[in-house]
């Protein structure tokens, strides 16, 4: 098996594995298990690994502030920068806050995504030359992936509270106002199925991107999708008895764990131990990301190197060569040729 | 060693694909082929400098005489390092294989090789660190993107990272703002922590270290240089432009990198500041010892960087100069923004830079006391301090080269191109397409110590983008030079060009200025300072005999 199919079907398997044992857990009365001590251990490995992780980065210093400067720099009064160079080149606290809320929230850095291709151009005397275009489409891919996923995190509140806060009924009114379907449709899973898809996609069917794709890249992708899929097929298809759902999840939050007496369907707890995977998988996987994009140094820092001094802790003093070891080497030709020097022999 | 034969461009860019081969990444062992490797470091350069393991060794050799415990010093070597810099950690903590970065390096356009996508070159470390670092690696291996460091690791490091110029282009482009640079810079600290190193650049570090610059000049012979351009200068102008060196109290140190004296058309870029320096009877000085504006050591290790950087600090405390004044160049101004001052500061010695001639406080240099010549350029301009004719660059249809480090890692864009539409005449200036310049820049392809003759083919390759847009402007503007603000550029750019796109001459933004300074009572110009005739200036027509 080559190293694409490897990694690809190790984490396939691993998915349709993870599947098995909740339905097999589901069915053999394991509803203790799955639905309260798998969720219970994820929430702790989520919180306690991210903050393991990012504590684990922050003891690490920055040396030096080594920000990627995107625009121009602040210099004379009198040259303007525009508001996008301000934010891509930030001098002061403000800016700077600017260009991590764009970078965050409207993923900056992607939106600036070029496509280069080589191309056949018989106007050249190589036959071809190089070409670049604004291209979008993972940016768009990424950002309704993101964002559609919050809301599906969002609107999952209501099971988690009593009364349900009224952003999260609105939230959950507007992702349902196309009501084609009934129940009313949830953009937000369509738009989240839809757009790890995507992301899966491309990965598999660009050469250079199924080059560099390893398990640990399709895994998440793979058990988000089944994440969205078994939502999908619980609320349009299998129902689900969300009562006593909504029981189960309030046991849990409130931290008087109790299986419903009604029964909930296998599908609900595959569902909910996939989620508890992609919790406790969280903090050891590249979805750290997310908190890590607030740490990067290239991004997080003030473009003011030259009058805001930077310390390194660990500065340390290093081996150069004098001005007196050099004069001592070459006195003698700079006197010859009129060079001053400090000492005269 | 065989001087490699370089492919012509027509049998080279028809042969790059960006098709992957078959074979999975870790399969695919580094092939050594003539022009794609540089010369190991020379044994004395790594004594003078007391470099670790100094030995002699081939590239193309199996066995290439590594310490015997070099994988344990590699491997605290890389732990003390993430350690040590938060960028290493989490670069390879965060990285999701997005693939953003990948079609944004220029040695990837340029050859193809999958491990040139930067996400790759990085997984080359990356792979190493999750081995050994990573609990994961350590118990699923390769499935979990993990393997042995072992020599052909190694060799793949050397390879890799060394085609990759610290451009910083892919961390444009990077979601998370991940930087090959930085990787590639600690990375090429592991590899001089058991002795690998390559020749260009050692040998560059070893001379700039013992003697002031890396053309290893001495000081005599620095003079004799400087010297003649002053003489070239009054040649072709009449003006004669005098030259200080290591006086003291001057009130400016002028620091400059050595390619501007080394080599056409950089020392023509070094008479236009002469000029200038002349126009304005500036008090400054050069320093033989602190000789060297570029600093090569920087493309070893932050350490050599800092050792090689250490001195202009030092003296201008010993002249007494009241601030500095940096040349045209791209790494040394990244290096003077964001390192100089926290390897070697505070300057606190130094006072805030004032323009003697405008009066203009060099506020956004406050710290560091060192100011861009084209900062200081275009702040004269602006105050009309400068008499300036344009017409005597009539002949110079330009486009201008954003260099790398002065983009991403400064983003000084406005100035040079403020003296540009002053020195030009109004028409003579075109840009690149939008998506090739400014941050968006393009490298020279040799940048970051590969201007190495045997590395040739390589350095084309990684040249092909930018090439690629001058050609551009070239074929649709009638563009015939390339201006810049960088010696590795001006040093670089015309091989490079006179292989993809002849017929361009490449210059500095100095240069232009002392073409267009008008002195008073100065005798007429009929020739740029390159010995060109002027455009509708005296006797023009007559200019092509008189040269011979």
């Amino acid at each position: 098996m080559d190293f694409f199919k490897r990694h690809f079907f190790v984490a396939l398997s691993a998915v349709l594995g993870l599947i098995v044992i909740a339905y097999v857990g589901a069915r053999g009365n394991l509803q203790l298990l799955f639905g309260v001590v798998v969720p219970y251990m994820a929430a702790l490995i989520f919180v306690e690994g991210v903050i393991y992780r990012v504590v684990q980065w922050a003891r690490s210093p920055v040396p030096f502030r080594v920000p990627t400067t995107g625009g121009q720099n602040r210099t004379l009064p009198w040259i303007e920068r525009d508001l996008g160079e301000k934010l891509d080149n930030p001098a002061d606290f403000k800016h700077l806050v600017g260009r991590m809320a764009l970078e965050v929230l409207a993923f900056r850095s992607l939106f600036r995504n070029l496509r280069t291709e080589l191309v056949k151009d018989p106007d050249n005397p190589e036959g071809a030359r190089l070409i670049h275009w604004s291209y979008r489409w993972l940016w768009l891919g990424a950002i309704a992936f993101h964002y559609a996923f919050l809301v599906v995190i969002l609107r999952h509140l209501r099971f988690f509270m009593e009364p349900v806060p009224y952003p999260i009924t609105l939230l959950t009114d507007v992702d349902g106002f196309f009501q084609f379907f009934v129940p009313a449709v949830y953009l937000s899973g369509i738009v989240l199925v839809v757009a790890v898809a995507y992301l899966l996609f491309r990965r598999i069917t660009n050469p250079s991107l199924r080059y560099i794709s390893l398990a640990a890249d399709y895994f998440p992708l793979l058990l988000i999708l089944a994440i969205g899929t078994t939502g999908i097929l619980m609320r349009y298809f299998f129902k689900t008895d969300v009562i006593a759902v909504k029981e189960l999840a309030m046991g849990l939050v409130t931290l008087h764990p109790k299986i419903p007496a009604t029964a909930i369907s296998p599908l609900f707890y595959i569902h909910l131990f996939l989620v508890s995977v992609l919790f406790a998988y969280f903090p050891f996987s590249k979805l750290m990301h997310a908190p890590g994009v607030f740490m990067s140094p290239t991004r997080n820092l003030t473009c003011n190197n030259r009058w805001v001094r930077h310390v390194n802790p660990w500065n340390y003093p290093v081996k150069y060569h004098s001005y007196a070891e050099y004069e001592d080497k070459f006195r003698e030709p700079m006197i010859d040729v009129g060079i001053p020097v400090e000492k005269e022999q | 060693m065989a001087k490699a034969k370089v492919p012509t461009p027509a049998e080279l860019l028809p042969g790059i694909s960006y098709k992957p081969p078959e074979k999975g990444w870790m399969d695919v062992k580094p092939d050594f082929r003539p022009g794609t490797y540089c010369n190991p470091s020379g044994v004395k350069w790594l004594e003078w400098l007391d470099y670790p393991y100094p030995h002699a060794w081939s590239v193309t050799d199996e066995d290439w005489g590594l310490p015997k415990d070099w994988k344990e010093i590699i491997l605290q070597g890389m732990e003390d390092r993430l350690k040590r810099f938060r960028t290493l950690r989490l670069f390879f903590d965060i990285c999701v294989r997005c693939g953003a970065c990948a079609d944004k390096c220029h040695f990837f356009l340029g050859t193809g090789d999958p491990k040139n996508m930067p996400v790759l070159r990085a997984e080359l470390l990356r792979s190493v660190y999750k081995r050994y670092f990573k609990p994961a690696g350590r118990l699923l291996g390769e499935i979990a993107g993990a393997r042995d460091l072992t020599e052909d690791v190694l060799k793949e490091w050397f390879m890799y990272l060394y085609q990759c110029t610290e451009c910083r282009r892919c961390s444009l482009f990077c979601p998370y703002g991940i930087d090959m640079a930085e990787m590639t810079i600690l990375g090429r600290e592991l590899l001089s922590s058991v002795g690998i190193n390559i020749d260009w650049t050692m040998a560059s570090v070893a001379q700039c270290y013992d003697k002031g610059s890396h053309i290893g000049a001495t000081p005599q012979a620095m003079k004799d240089m400087i010297d003649f351009f002053a003489e070239e200068n009054e040649r072709v102008t009449g003006i004669y432009t005098p030259v200080h060196y290591n006086r003291k109290g001057a009130e400016i140190l002028f620091v400059a990198p050595s390619g501007d004296y080394f080599a056409d058309p950089g020392t023509y870029t070094f008479m236009g500041y002469l000029l200038l320096f002349k126009y304005l009877d500036l008090d400054w000085t050069l320093s033989t010892y602190a000789a060297e504006g570029g600093d090569f050591g920087y493309f070893i290790s932050h350490e050599m960087g800092k050792r090689l950087n250490a001195k202009i600090y030092h003296e201008a405390k010993r002249l007494g100069v009241k601030w500095i004044l940096g040349a045209e160049c791209g790494h040394m101004w990244r290096i003077m923004n964001q390192y100089m001052d926290t390897w070697n500061g505070p300057a606190d010695f130094l006072e805030m830079p004032v323009s003697p001639i405008t009066g203009t406080r060099f506020e956004n240099a406050g710290t560091t006391r060192m100011v861009h010549i084209s900062e200081f350029t275009a702040d004269l301009i602006k105050h009309g301090k400068l008499n300036l004719d344009p017409q005597r660059n009539a002949h110079i249809k330009m486009t201008f080269h954003d260099s790398c480090n002065t983009s991403r890692g400064m983003g000084i864009f406005e100035e040079p191109r403020y003296i540009i539409k002053n020195v030009l005449p109004e028409g003579n200036f075109v840009e690149m397409p939008p998506n090739t310049i400014r941050e968006k820049t393009f490298c020279c392809g040799s940048g970051s110590g590969f201007n190495a003759d045997e590395y040739l083919e390589t350095r084309l390759r990684g040249g092909l983008p930018r090439a690629n847009a001058v050609r551009y402007v070239h074929d649709k503007f009638g563009v015939n030079h390339l201006g810049c603000i960088c010696a590795i550029d001006r040093a670089v750019l015309p091989t490079l060009l006179s292989y993809w796109v002849p017929d361009m001459e490449v210059t500095g933004i100095s240069e232009l200025v002392g073409n267009a300074l008008v002195f008073p009572d100065e005798m007429e110009r009929t020739t740029d300072l390159r010995d060109r005739d002027l455009v509708g200036f005296g006797e023009a027509e007559e200019g092509g005999e008189e040269e011979e």
